[in-house]
């Protein structure tokens, strides 16, 4: 790869840098999972992977030959269903405060085996 | 008419009294009075028709080597039929008509018996049982058929002698007859499998002519094996040494029930086993011997300890061992006909003593060392003439019934053997002093003061009568009318009288008598100095020969080791399997549950590990796929 293939990739707006975008956002999400200790920080975390996902799935419904919306329709579809998610995790945290007055998934471990 | 109707629908004997059973067991058990009359009404019915039977028998000329049979198939496997049916010949109608009279006696015996009972309902039900399996015993017409009433009247045997279940004697003394029982019945049932194998049939009838044919081409060494596995069945349930041991301890039962399955049913069906597979036995001379032998000595062995007895039945009990083992030396010696001639009039004389000793201990208020009575003839004068006649019978003095069995017994074996004809002749020697000494010692003498005993009820008392006749009249009966004419194998046999043999056989059995009357009633001697004088062998004879105690060591030193070597296999080695894999899978949960330590981002962490070895996983094969594809899918 000469040094204007590397400005053409790199002006040039193509699949490559939505796939790329998506996989960052992907894992700021990811790592924002594994360090946070607040219940709302990690929801916002799960939503960000979520939209990594939608990004995805519009940028390859859009470089796709053929004329479709499926992608798009998918998106709009998780969308949804990432926003009730939200609710009700939101709701869950609500209550996991006042029953245990603390959202530190390290307190949180009624769970262990 | 009636004789056909008896004859066709004999399948109805053993019917009758099982669906008396049916009745009791299920309705009326609370009720005394009905479960009385049901059981009685049943197994009268049985008896007309056992008449009807023997009336059919004669008036058609049923023959032993031409019986009718009535058969049906029970079930279909493989290519083996399984019969279950009626054969009814001259030996089979004479066993039902003795089974039903003594049955039906016993029955109307135990209405009087039972009256204060609370069990009586059960009792009937339980006799009804025990009617209907015998009864199913006596047609059958396989071994398989056999075998099960055979097993069948083993439980009633069972059930009745624990019929007083609270008290630990009798419940010990039903769990030793079954389980000795038990050991000859499995001897037996191999005998039947090898018999299966051997022929493809168990069928009387078939095995019948199967049997020549087999010898004539194999010999009689695998047959002589069967035979004797045979044997060992009758060995069991008709009391014969070494498994004679259940048969004193079964007296712990109701006395009628000791009248009617310990002396005068159940107890031969042994005998009547190997008269009914005669045809087997007859040919193979090996196992004869054994059963003449095994009955002889079982004869003699019996009657040295009945001598020194004390209690009523128990004396009775021994007695009917020798006698049982008398029916076994007919049949060895090759006599059908005088041992079913024997098991008739033993059946009568015997249930007719035990129904004696029954009305004495009861008038005795359960006292039954014959010692402590006494005088008993002035308090009790039917059950005395009765009992009197009983024993006069089994001494065999004429014209009593067991003058006649004796004697075709003693001539049949002074045939064959003088050896085994002495054995016989000083068993009945014995037999006719211990039988005179319990009835002198019980009956004669001055009545004791505190003796509570009286006449017994009219309940009691009239099949005493019925049974005492049949004992006198029985055996002149069955001589003159041609017994032999009907029950034989093979030829018939001469029946006169040897008097050579019945003389000298008269003359012990007085001598007996007189010797007795001497010692128990003159006390000329005093008793006491003879079993002083006799040291040892009184004090074997009076504990059995220490047979029981025999058998309680080896079943120490056996079966109490190897149980417990089972139980520290099964504590230690079983167990030990159970709980290690317990155990196991308690460490391997603790290993497990370490990762799960409640922090949930850590199984996140786990969880996206995981999807990225997977994506890693397929990414591999998806380059390698490319490389061997030339870049396309």
């Amino acid at each position: 790869m000469n040094l204007m293939d590397f400005v053409r990739l790199a002006t040039h707006v193509g699949l490559h840098h939505f796939l790329l975008f998506s996989a960052l956002l992907f894992a700021i999400g990811l790592f924002g999972l594994l360090t946070k200790k607040g219940l709302i920080p990690l929801l916002m975390c799960v939503e960000l992977m979520l939209n990594a996902v939608n990004i995805n799935l519009v940028a390859f419904n859009h470089y796709m030959p053929v004329s479709d919306y499926s992608g798009q329709l998918m998106a709009i579809f998780a969308v949804a269903v990432a926003a009730s998610e939200v609710a009700v995790g939101v709701a869950l945290a609500f209550r996991i405060y006042r029953d245990h007055g603390t959202v530190d998934v390290d307190e949180l471990r009624e769970m262990k085996g | 008419m009636f004789f056909d109707f008896a004859l066709y629908h004999a399948w109805l004997i053993p019917l009758l009294p099982a669906l008396a059973f049916l009745i009791i067991g299920l309705g009326t058990r609370q009720n005394k009075k009905t479960s009385a009359i049901i059981g009685i009404t049943a197994i009268g019915a049985s008896f007309l028709l056992s008449l009807g039977v023997v009336g059919a028998v004669l008036t058609k000329r049923l023959v032993m080597a031409a019986p009718f049979v009535m058969k049906t198939v029970w079930a279909h496997i493989g290519n083996m039929d399984l019969g279950m049916g009626v054969l009814i010949d001259p030996l089979t109608a004479m066993m039902l008509v003795v089974v039903t009279t003594v049955a039906l006696m016993v029955n109307i015996y135990s209405v009087g018996y039972m009256a204060h009972d609370p069990g009586m309902g059960r009792f009937f039900a339980f006799l009804s049982l025990f009617a209907a399996s015998m009864l199913g015993l006596v047609i059958s017409l396989n071994f398989l058929q056999m075998y099960i009433f055979w097993e069948g009247v083993g439980l009633c045997s069972y059930l009745l002698i624990g019929f007083y279940y609270y008290k630990i004697s009798a419940r010990e003394a039903a769990k030793k007859a079954f389980i000795t029982t038990r050991i000859g019945d499995f001897g037996m049932l191999l005998g039947i499998l090898l018999l299966q194998i051997t022929f493809g049939t168990v069928d009387f009838i078939e095995l019948k002519t199967l049997v020549p044919n087999y010898i004539w081409v194999s010999g009689t060494s695998f047959l002589t094996v069967i035979g004797l596995l045979l044997f060992i069945g009758p060995i069991g349930k008709s009391g014969q040494f070494p498994l004679h041991v259940w048969l004193p301890d079964a007296m712990e039962g109701p006395t009628p029930v000791s009248a009617l399955i310990h002396a005068a049913t159940m107890v031969v069906a042994g005998v009547y086993l190997i008269g009914r597979a005669y045809f087997i036995f007859a040919e193979l001379p090996v196992v004869l011997h054994v059963i003449a032998w095994l009955g002889g000595f079982t004869a003699f062995f019996a009657a040295t300890i009945a001598i020194t007895q004390r209690p009523f039945k128990r004396i009775l009990a021994y007695s009917t061992i020798s006698q049982l083992g008398y029916m076994m030396l007919a049949l060895g010696v090759g006599s059908l006909t005088a041992s079913m001639f024997h098991l008739m009039t033993h059946a009568f004389f015997k249930a007719l003593m035990f129904l004696c000793a029954g009305a004495v201990i009861e008038a005795m208020h359960e006292e039954a060392d014959i010692f402590k009575m006494g005088g008993l003839r002035h308090r009790m004068p039917v059950t005395f003439k009765c009992m009197a006649i009983g024993v006069v019978a089994i001494a065999g003095l004429p014209p009593f019934a067991g003058f006649f069995s004796k004697d075709a017994i003693l001539a049949a074996a002074a045939e064959v053997s003088f050896p085994l004809y002495l054995l016989a002749s000083v068993t009945a020697f014995m037999t006719a002093f211990y039988m005179s000494r319990l009835l002198f010692v019980a009956f004669f003498g001055e009545v004791r003061d505190d003796c509570p005993a009286q006449e017994t009820n009219a309940f009691m008392r009239w099949p005493l009568v019925v049974l005492a006749v049949l004992s006198v009249v029985s055996g002149a009966w069955g001589h003159f009318a041609g017994f032999s004419d009907w029950v034989f194998y093979g030829v018939r046999e001469e029946e006169a009288i040897n008097w050579t043999i019945a003389g000298s056989s008269i003359v012990l059995s007085l001598f007996a008598m007189w010797l007795a009357y001497q010692i128990y009633v003159e006390k000329r001697w005093s008793s006491h100095q003879i079993a002083k004088r006799l040291g040892v062998i009184y004090d074997l004879s009076f504990h059995a020969y220490y047979i029981d105690e025999i058998y309680a060591f080896i079943r120490e030193l056996t079966v109490d080791k190897i149980g417990q070597l089972a139980l520290w296999v099964d504590t230690h080695i079983v167990d030990g399997v159970v709980h290690g894999l317990g155990r196991l899978t308690k460490g391997l949960s603790v290993l497990l549950a370490l990762p799960q330590n409640g922090d949930t981002q850590r199984y996140v962490a786990f969880f996206y590990t995981g999807v990225i070895a997977l994506v890693a996983y397929s990414l591999f094969f998806a380059v390698k796929i490319l490389a061997v594809t030339g870049g396309a899918f």
